[in-house]
């Protein structure tokens, strides 16, 4: 079969891929889930803005600073189009995805939540879309469902109806799911669930922290009212996050962080706000990453989202294939590949994740142990940590070969 | 390299680990657990005339974690309380012969130490609060 991607030349323009680990192996990067690997053009973007128009942006009239704020606010247009916003103005720069939930809890939550009213997560959402919540709901008064989360890794739909259509008391505010398990693999069918909710006029907050980097996305077609993700797990640098708001919701909200640039007048008594989507992005940005992500957004439109998607499918299905055929391995999560995006979590009985990883160390893979800031999920699951492996578009069968290798390794050390 | 790590000392402790389980009616029980990991420790002692006439301890954790904690209760049981005070990290690594961990992994192999210190400073500073301030220190582990 052809090969979806051509990963070789792709993998020419990830200098890190080429480097060598302390006894000369290579590094089999497998942990893309937490953050991805940067390509050249990333690296050179961020490199340029310092060495040649490095100045604060929005305010200065002079070249240079015109430079910066035309490159910062191209990105935000190149962000609009990735995830296909109607309008430049509802995306907003954030620090990652944990921020941007934040900023929707501090300032849609604390002005629409009331006390007695439930907010709706799932089992299995990262922590940064149950504390942000947890800590609203006390100083409100308000309460937290979880949507239960069944043993193959999927949701009940129509659980999901009969709790979102409850009235009266526990009637639900909000629902704030992510589009893809960090650990599960599962993707979710963000559309439908946004269809559930705003037939009972129900707002949603999408995470895409792991389903934005991974298959196309388009806000207009699923129709969420917030979406949050991070650039670092998309090529792009740490350091930036974006929070997509429906303008009508927008407009109505507070801002979260308050102080310079987010004004338009500051009096000793009071203050008039900037506009949409200024207002929500206080003090000076970090405009270098925000320009050194749409390089990172650039190099994905090159390979097309749907390219990438196919890529990791047909990766993930080697990966499921080869991995379960190591004995005592339990694996979480969908058995079908096309039910989920390009990672697979594991235990291997009677080794903990975390000698599973020091060992696979000296193969030169790099996977993630732990776990992975999903302990409702790792209490529901009843463990208290997996291994995972993760996949992006510089992977290789050959990769997931070492991988298997370096699993039954790990046996053979441990007896088992 | 791995095979450095888990040699069958480790292994054999991993597998059979001493002194585990829970003491009743202990004169100390205390936990705490590795939040990058969520590996979990706890130990229950009982104090006779300042001796450590039993120690146990519970949890779940990596070989390091569970192998580090079985060997620790070796090293102190039948010994005064005021041991705990003077184990050091290095003792710790030495006896389990892991001197060559990466940070990561350090704090697994360190956790019970951690969580037995705490427990000592527990026992002296509800005998007498006005210590507090002394004891606090006597629990840094790293």
């Amino acid at each position: 079969m052809q090969a979806l991607l051509d990963v070789r030349k792709i993998r020419q323009d990830f200098p890190i891929l080429n480097r060598r680990l302390k006894d000369g192996k290579k590094l089999v990067y497998l942990d893309n889930a937490a953050t991805t690997q940067k390509p050249n053009e990333v690296i050179d973007a961020i490199c340029k803005y310092y060495s040649e128009y490095n100045s604060n942006i929005h305010r200065a009239v002079y070249q240079i600073a015109e430079e910066a704020t035309a490159e910062y606010e191209g990105t935000r247009e190149n962000v609009r189009k990735f995830i296909n916003a109607k309008y430049e103005e509802e995306i907003i720069f954030t620090r990652n995805t944990t921020e941007s939930i934040n900023l929707v809890a501090y300032s849609w939550g604390n002005a629409n939540i009331k006390k007695g009213n439930t907010i709706l997560l799932t089992e299995y959402e990262h922590h940064s879309n149950i504390v942000p919540w947890q800590i609203l709901c006390k100083s409100r008064g308000a309460r937290i469902k979880y949507l239960e989360v069944d043993e193959d890794g999927y949701l009940d739909l129509e659980v999901l109806d009969e709790l979102l259509s409850m009235k009266g008391d526990g009637k639900i505010k909000l629902v704030s799911l992510s589009e893809m398990s960090n650990v599960l693999g599962t993707i979710f069918p963000a559309r439908e669930i946004i269809k559930i909710a705003h037939e009972k006029n129900i707002p949603v907050v999408l995470d895409g922290a792991q389903s934005v980097p991974h298959m196309k996305t388009d806000v207009q077609q699923t129709g969420c009212d917030f979406l949050a993700f991070s650039a670092h797990k998309m090529l792009g640098p740490t350091g930036v996050g974006v929070l997509y708001v429906k303008k009508a919701i927008l407009e109505q909200m507070k801002p979260f962080i308050s102080g310079g640039d987010m004004i338009k007048e500051v009096h000793k008594e009071n203050t008039i706000f900037n506009d949409l989507p200024y207002r929500f992005e206080g003090g000076t940005p970090n405009i270098a990453d925000v320009i050194g992500f749409s390089a990172a957004i650039k190099y994905l439109n090159k390979i097309g989202m749907d390219n990438v998607r196919d890529h990791e499918l047909e990766m993930t299905s080697y990966l499921l294939n080869r991995i379960q055929d190591i004995k005592n391995i339990k694996v979480y999560g969908p058995k079908i590949a096309k039910d989920r995006g390009g990672l697979v979590s594991f235990n291997i009985e009677g080794i903990h994740p975390h000698d599973c990883a020091t060992i696979l160390n000296d193969f030169g893979v790099a996977i993630r142990s732990g776990h992975h800031c999903a302990q409702v999920l790792m209490e529901k699951l009843d463990i208290v940590a997996s291994s995972r492996a993760s996949l992006y578009i510089y992977n290789t069968k050959e990769e997931i070969d070492i991988l298997i290798d370096a699993l039954n390794h790990a046996r053979r050390i441990f007896n088992i | 390299m791995s095979e450095d790590i888990y040699r069958e000392m480790i292994l054999d402790h991993y597998r059979n680990p001493r002194n585990k389980g829970k003491i009743e009616e202990p004169d100390i029980r205390i936990n705490d657990s590795n939040p990058l990991c969520g590996d979990e420790i706890s130990i229950d002692l009982k104090v006779e005339g300042d001796i450590i006439k039993d120690i146990k301890f519970d949890g779940r954790g990596c070989a390091i974690s569970q192998a580090s904690a079985s060997m620790l209760t070796e090293m102190v049981s039948n010994k005064p309380l005021t041991t705990i005070k003077d184990i050091t990290k290095d003792d710790v690594l030495e006896n389990i012969g892991l001197t060559n961990l990466g940070p990561a992994r350090i704090k697994c192999a360190l956790l019970s130490l951690k969580v037995l210190k705490l427990g000592m400073v527990k026992y002296y500073v509800d005998k007498d609060p006005t210590s507090a301030a002394q004891m606090k220190d006597e629990s840094k582990v790293f």
